[in-house]
């Protein structure tokens, strides 16, 4: 490069730098494409499942009287319903976050088994009023409550 | 009255910022001074005292629970112990903005009584500039996140704060990582002066590094401690989670650090001057979308306090005014900067180069990610982005830059010959091989692991090499600092690596007198009883952990709060030479079972070590490099001096 004018040298550090930025970009697109967990509320797995062992996030509320623990005593089995009373069987191993009742909003990572059990690997439950999943904004205490009286109706 | 005191402290130190502003801008435009533009020193030192002023009036109310205040009856209860009642002042978001603000005007305060380097003009229109950031952030803080706002009738009791935050980690991880964000709006500042009075230069390059090193220091500091606040306060074993609000504060190290070696550059060499100039600007933009991703409530978290979009607008407001303007300024001037001096690929500039492309890529990847979930919803799909994304692909980058950062320091300036240096070059890839197969054959760990743990191992070897040669006595401070920080880099990423391929984890209901095996430990459960502290009850499980020479008790517990009525689980550690035992109590699980989740992570406490001896190595440079500046002050003015002399006596 020592050839090089200096208007020149700055050119080629400037498109190194360019073709490297869009390299990454690329690279962050398709890792994006590929590795983003996909948000499913209980209806859409119904309407349209994701397919078996793929990486997704379940977000709804944890049904009234499905809470139990197996009997490994680490393992949680419950219910994920939505705003239209669909429900999803879920199974946990591990220890819950506080404030995981029944009830509750709850986010879970983790995949659809073929059986159509959702495993999940983490649980993010609601903390406190000011501090809601994001993903369950649009489902209010009121709203929720309504769904879960009418599933218990049913 | 104290709060009433902090509100008028705070308006008057938005009209100083005003003044320091005008008083800027007029001694920006050139030689001829009016009066007023001498106002501006003063203006930003007198502004900062009236900040700390009304920061002091804030932990004053906090500290006695003054409940007459909106803030304090939101966030505060006077049951908590007094070091939680202080640091819960900034552990808000109206307390965190004035916390920032109070930073930036000390920040100019600094700039006016320490900057002796550059001249007068380019003094003045930094702080100009450092002032007009400051208004923006005024405006938000009193028209839109006052403080200091009275509640009438006042409240009976405190709302309390979050549980997770009462701990010593809030006392030092947000001020820290403020200093740190903060600290690069002298960069801002600086490059924004360089680029109104056309001096892009050496002299910019050193004036700027003192800063960017300090706040690179404090910003490497916050992030160690945040991350080993997560680690043990949200009990998930884990020390980053790739969650939006880490990338907020990694991304700006990302830049911060990209800056610090391209200022190395312009110092040294008066080359990579626009490119230089852009990070300045760069660096600081990534501070305020750090702040703006935090604050605005747009994403979830404890860091989340409240959720309002009206602040989330006025700060992406702001965010555009400076990036804009910041971006519109560069692209008018840089055009003109003279051109930075040559050099070849293969020199200590062209590693350099390669060290900040990598950088900026890594920043790209980490920015696209942290984005795309909040774009994918604004388009109706709401996704969340995760480790199996950044960690291959930031790899991607990560791996290329730590190999030339094993060689990288060994070059020379301006060119150099692979034959000078094939000795230390065949050393770094003998230990490299060695390390990656010693790894493979005796660990079986994962392909990123593996890499990383190689890679620690031969950085850790190669951070030295630039000793060869050298008389150590007469190395330079500056030089011992980076020898140093990169020997941090390999000391973290060792943590890193070890932790991911070698943590084993337990997770169990037992009864009381169960013993678990966890790595080289047993753990046997004792008794599960409560106890109570001075703001909760807990359920305190006894974990006795015997091998390896220990014999200890563990007590994690499970506590209660009443304000607000929240659960935390506290983690208990054992921390030894060769790594950590991480004990969780969970949940009675029914037959006089409790569980339990441990983990024995290997060397996870090298991670923040490593982070240690990086902020370490950052203060020997800027140790270094201002005795250096001093003396080179000393020596121009004995120049200075002779010349004088001479003059003086050929005129007699």
């Amino acid at each position: 490069m020592s050839g090089l004018a200096p208007k020149h040298q700055r050119l080629v550090l400037v498109s190194v730098a360019m073709v490297v930025l869009i390299v990454a970009g690329l690279l962050a697109a398709w890792g994006l494409r590929s590795q983003a967990d996909y948000f499913y509320l209980p209806e859409d797995i119904a309407a349209k499942p994701p397919e078996p062992g793929r990486a997704i996030r379940l977000g709804g509320m944890v049904q009234r009287g499905s809470l139990r623990t197996l009997p490994d005593g680490v393992t949680i089995a419950f219910n994920v319903t939505g705003r239209e009373g669909n429900a999803v069987p879920v199974t946990y191993r591990g220890i819950v976050p506080d404030l995981f009742v029944e009830g509750s909003g709850v986010i879970a990572n983790g995949r659809l088994m073929p059986g159509g059990t959702f495993e999940a690997e983490t649980l993010l439950a609601k903390h406190d009023e000011n501090y809601t999943p994001r993903e369950l904004e649009g489902l209010s205490d009121a709203e929720a409550h309504e769904v879960l009286e009418k599933s218990v109706d049913q | 009255m104290i709060a009433e005191i902090g509100l008028a402290a705070l308006w008057l130190a938005a009209g100083l910022c005003l003044l320091q502003f005008i008083a800027g801008a007029i001694g920006a435009r050139g030689d001829e001074q009016g009066p007023v533009s001498a106002l501006v020193r003063p203006a930003a030192i007198v502004q900062a005292l009236l900040l700390v002023v009304s920061f002091v009036c804030l932990l004053w109310v906090f500290a006695v629970t003054d409940l007459s205040v909106a803030l304090v009856a939101a966030n505060s209860h006077a049951d908590k112990p007094l070091v939680y009642r202080i640091s819960g002042a900034w552990g808000n978001h109206e307390g965190s903005m004035l916390l920032w603000v109070t930073i930036l005007g000390l920040c100019s305060a600094l700039i006016a009584s320490l900057e002796r380097r550059m001249d007068a003009r380019f003094v003045k229109t930094a702080l100009a500039a450092q002032g007009f950031v400051a208004l923006g952030f005024f405006a938000f803080l009193l028209l839109s996140s006052n403080p200091f706002a009275r509640l009438n009738p006042p409240a009976e009791f405190g709302a309390g704060l979050n549980p997770l935050l009462q701990d010593i980690g809030l006392a030092l991880h947000p001020p820290t990582l403020y200093v740190g964000y903060v600290g690069l709006s002298v960069a801002f500042s600086f490059v924004v002066a360089g680029l109104v009075t056309r001096q892009a230069g050496p002299e910019l390059a050193r004036a700027m590094r003192p800063w960017v090193l300090a706040a690179w220091i404090s910003l490497t500091l916050g992030i160690a401690a945040g991350s080993y606040w997560a680690y043990y306060e949200l009990g998930w074993g884990g020390w980053w989670f790739w969650d939006p609000v880490e990338n907020a504060s990694l991304m700006p190290w990302l830049a911060a650090t990209a800056l610090l070696h391209s200022i190395g550059v312009l110092a040294a060499r008066d080359a990579l001057r626009t490119w230089t100039i852009m990070l300045g600007v760069v660096a600081f933009s990534m501070s305020m979308v750090g702040t703006f991703l935090v604050r605005s409530g747009i994403l979830t978290s404890v860091h989340a306090f409240a959720v309002d979009p009206e602040r989330g607008a006025f700060i992406l407001g702001l965010l555009t005014i400076y990036i804009g303007g910041a971006f519109a300024l560069f692209a008018l001037r840089a055009g003109a900067l003279a051109e930075g001096k040559r050099f070849v690929a293969l020199s200590r500039e062209g590693a350099l180069v390669f060290n900040n492309v990598m950088l900026s890529a890594i920043l790209a990847v980490v920015l696209l990610g942290t984005l795309y979930p909040l774009l994918s919803e604004a388009l109706g799909t709401r996704v969340s982005i995760g480790p199996p994304y950044y960690n291959p692909v930031t790899a991607v980058f990560a791996v290329p830059m730590l190999l030339v950062l094993a060689v990288g320091p060994l070059l020379r300036w301006r060119r150099d010959r692979i034959s000078r240096i094939a000795a230390p070059l065949v050393l770094v890839g003998v230990v490299l091989a060695a390390s990656v197969i010693a790894v493979v054959a005796f660990s079986g760990a994962g392909v990123l692991p593996t890499i990383g743990l190689a890679l620690a191992v031969t950085l850790a070897v190669a951070s030295w090499l630039p000793l060869m040669g050298r008389n150590p006595r007469r190395v330079p401070l500056a030089l011992w600092g980076s020898m140093l920080a990169h020997f941090g880099v390999a000391v973290s990423l060792a943590g890193m690596a070890s932790e991911s391929a070698f943590s084993t984890e337990r997770l169990v209901a037992v009864r009381s007198g169960d013993t678990v095996e966890v790595g080289p430990f047993t753990a046997t459960l004792g008794a599960v009883e409560p106890v109570a502290g001075p703001n909760w009850t807990a359920l305190e499980a006894r974990i006795a952990i015997a091998g390896e020479g220990v014999d200890t008790v563990l007590r994690p517990q499970s506590r209660t709060f009443t304000d607000p009525p929240q659960n935390t689980s506290e983690a208990a550690l054992l921390t030894r030479w060769n790594g950590q035992l991480y004990a969780i109590l969970g949940d009675a699980a029914g037959e006089g079972r409790w569980q339990l989740r441990l983990w024995w992570k290997p060397f996870v406490t090298l991670i923040w070590y490593g982070g240690v001896l990086i902020a370490l190595g950052g203060l020997l440079a800027l140790l270094g490099h201002l005795r250096s500046g001093v003396r080179r002050a000393r020596i121009g003015e004995a120049i200075a001096q002779r010349r004088a002399d001479r003059e003086s006596e050929a005129a007699a």
